[in-house]
């Protein structure tokens, strides 16, 4: 990073601050009542008595649990299903018409069958996360095979490779940027729907915490939730960035 | 084209048929499914004592309002971070610090601070809808030719004709795109409140219906959610060819 990059950068975060000061005078000030509004001093001091406590340990753990078991569940098997939907031009003339009939379904309206069938259980919550984080990814992976140039089809054909060949040497690479931006998409519907199967079934998770702290107004515990809920959207998806950088590394090179 | 229309009904039909013969031949008795003659009755009897339309109107109020709102506020931010690099740099952490916000988690804030009802699933959905709203109009408002933006300089448009006769038009097409993606958001977001907590709407309609042990009036809304959300994009879509043609598309890749 340049020095005027760095420059901007500082003045950036000194911006930021300014706002977390506006926030901190606002509160101070009772212009908001402390009751739905605490002050960053007090949000603060929630989260490091929460952490020292091991509370927001054991419920930011919950959270990133359902998420990441939801989200690689979702993505074997949207990556699979896609690969098999998308490798076959008859698939795709017969399945994906019906997947884009389904796409813009809310998939939080598959709560309530998923709780129907399972209860207010983890089953439940992995199930609709999975469900929900699944659309993106297998989308992508059908588009991604979709779009893979022809020629190299023609080659795969002239070389004899079979289908799994073509898929795993062939399709596959070819399609990943797809696939991993649909994999970035589907990790914010993961966390969303984490927090929203906690909030329903109670089960231990940042969702959890924040109803919990509104039902007893404890505001700055609740602030304290909701950043930590933030910082977990915003690290995923940094780690998501850095994860794709390296996987397609060989792409940028040979541009 | 029609063959391949038809080729697409068959997987729905095939599974909707097999669906119906196998509840029929099992006689089958659950909490979490009922055969699709069922689910039909169960649309047609929502629709008849008007359960169904008085929840369409209280979830789609809720959407549009909070789609408004958030419209309004990430397109304002938007054009001001794509004309002015130095606000855009400046701002730079704040938003990249909210941005990440799961606009759910603000559920319990709203709760508290506005209570059930229209105003906190409004608000709710607003923030969900700045941000598409606002990251598309800045990109598009940068990639305006610049030589527009050298005539409005020679023209001597104060910055208020500048937006208005020169920035927006040139960024409508790109803009609608963000418009169309928020839309399908406001839709999803506020389904999902409704489910998570606020008692109105449709999602509040599908969570009873299942709490009362009626699958097939669970599933009928379920159905009804999918077609509104489908209508809801086709509707966008035909919109955005109408309005814009081919020059939206420059904007779907980004």
């Amino acid at each position: 990073m340049n020095r005027a990059a760095l420059l901007w950068r500082v003045a950036s975060f000194a911006v930021a601050a300014g706002f977390v000061a506006l926030w901190q005078l606002i509160a101070s000030l009772k212009l908001v009542s402390p009751v739905f509004l605490p002050g960053p001093d007090r949000a603060w001091a929630a989260l490091v008595r929460g952490f020292s406590s091991g509370d927001l340990w054991s419920k930011l753990a919950g959270t990133l649990e359902h998420m990441a078991y939801g989200w690689l569940a979702a993505s074997i098997a949207g990556i699979a299903i896609g690969a098999i939907i998308g490798s076959s031009r008859r698939m795709r003339t017969y399945v994906a018409p019906s997947l884009e009939f389904l796409r813009p379904l809310p998939v939080s309206a598959i709560i309530p069958v998923a709780i129907a069938m399972l209860g207010l259980t983890q089953a439940m919550a992995l199930f609709v996360i999975a469900f929900g984080a699944i659309w993106p990814i297998m989308l992508a992976t059908i588009h991604g095979f979709a779009a893979v140039e022809p020629r190299l089809y023609e080659v795969a054909r002239s070389l004899q490779m079979s289908r799994l060949a073509v898929i795993f040497k062939i399709a596959l690479p070819s399609a990943s940027p797809d696939i991993l931006a649909g994999m970035r998409l589907s990790l914010t519907v993961a966390l969303i729907l984490s927090v929203v199967c906690e909030i329903l079934a109670g089960l231990d998770g940042l969702g959890h915490w924040v109803l919990l702290s509104a039902r007893a107004f404890r505001s700055a515990d609740l602030f304290a939730g909701v950043i930590l809920l933030g910082l977990t959207g915003y690290v995923t998806s940094v780690a998501m960035s850095l994860a794709e950088h390296r996987l397609l590394a060989w792409q940028a090179a040979r541009r | 084209m029609r063959a391949n229309s038809a080729k697409a009904l068959v997987l729905p039909l095939a599974v909707l048929v097999a669906f119906e013969v196998w509840a029929r031949a099992t006689h089958l008795q659950s909490d979490s499914l009922a055969p699709p003659s069922e689910i039909v009755m169960a649309l047609f009897g929502a629709f008849a004592d008007l359960s169904i339309l008085t929840a369409t109107r209280d979830t789609l109020f809720s959407a549009f309002a909070g789609l408004a709102i958030g419209t309004t506020i990430g397109l304002a931010f938007g054009i001001a971070f794509g004309i002015s690099d130095t606000l855009d740099r400046l701002m730079e952490v704040t938003v990249e610090a909210i941005r990440p916000i799961p606009s759910i988690a603000l559920l319990p804030i709203a709760l508290i601070a506005l209570g059930f009802g229209y105003r906190m699933e409004i608000v709710i959905v607003a923030f969900a809808c700045v941000w598409p709203v606002l990251i598309l109009s800045r990109a598009a408002v940068r990639s305006i030719e610049p030589r527009l933006m050298e005539v409005a300089r020679a023209l001597r448009l104060p910055s208020a004709q500048r937006v208005w006769k020169i920035i927006i038009p040139a960024a409508l097409p790109r803009i609608f795109v963000a418009f169309r993606l928020s839309a399908g958001i406001a839709l999803i977001v506020a389904v999902t409140v409704e489910i998570a907590i606020n008692p109105l709407g449709l999602g509040a309609g599908i969570m009873l219906a299942q709490q009362a042990l009626r699958p097939d009036l669970m599933l009928a809304y379920l159905v009804w959610i999918g077609v509104i959300g489908y209508a809801l994009n086709v509707l966008l879509v035909v919109a955005q060819n109408r309005l814009f043609g081919r020059a939206a598309l420059s904007g779907d890749g980004a």
